[in-house]
């Protein structure tokens, strides 16, 4: 019966690795989100954006 | 007690592949950082009108772009005086205003403390976006790209 540890211990590690994974910064998408903004800023990739003067959209 | 304890041990390889499946779900479509909110929107308005002003700095040399996702007057020689104290002003407004973008941005996706972090992705990637010819911080200092 002393087996049974094992499995636990393996589960509350899995566990923890999850909740891990969510407070996780996503470096991945904060670079594509930088991208965008960045682009739009400096109007560097002029066309696939028809540049909003007064979009203010929300959502 | 044998069988209780196959039994058990399949149901946790169950568990585990339930998890799995989970977890790359959640990460597939939790990826994403919220970018579009109206604080946002704004920032990256008056940022883009303010850029129509800076970009001939930042040709010029007179400002650059810091290590720590920010902008600085780098070379106020080649600034004519009477401009001087406007070029501060811009400075000092993109720098105010990127200072609240990275905390917006942070703020919107529920994760105040990611703010550093933002900062230094944004960093990275004004210098990757700069143009040939600006200058920009580094470990040993400015250089010119």
């Amino acid at each position: 019966m002393n087996k049974v540890w094992i499995p636990v211990t393996f589960v509350a590690f899995t566990l923890s690795a999850c909740v891990t994974i969510n407070i996780y910064f996503p470096a991945a998408a904060a670079e594509k989100a930088a991208d965008k903004i960045i682009d739009e800023v400096w109007q560097t990739q002029k066309a696939d954006k028809p540049v909003e003067p007064a979009a203010k959209e929300q959502k | 007690m044998n069988t209780n304890g196959m039994s058990f041990y399949k149901n946790l390889v169950k568990f585990f592949v339930a998890l799995f499946v989970l977890t790359a779900a959640l990460n597939t479509f939790a990826v994403d950082l919220e970018v579009n909110t109206p604080g946002v929107n704004a920032i990256k308005q008056s940022m883009q009108t303010r850029h129509a002003q800076l970009a001939a700095y930042y040709a010029s040399g007179a400002v650059g772009l810091t290590a720590d996702g920010m902008i600085a007057l780098r070379d106020a020689g080649t600034v004519p005086l009477a401009q001087r104290q406007a070029v501060n002003a811009l400075v000092s407004a993109e720098n105010n205003d990127r200072n609240t973008l990275y905390a917006e941005i942070a703020n919107a996706n529920g994760h105040p403390e990611w703010q550093a972090e933002i900062r230094s992705t944004f960093a990275q990637r004004w210098v990757q976006h700069a143009q040939p010819g600006w200058w920009v911080q580094g470990n040993g200092g400015w250089k010119q790209k």
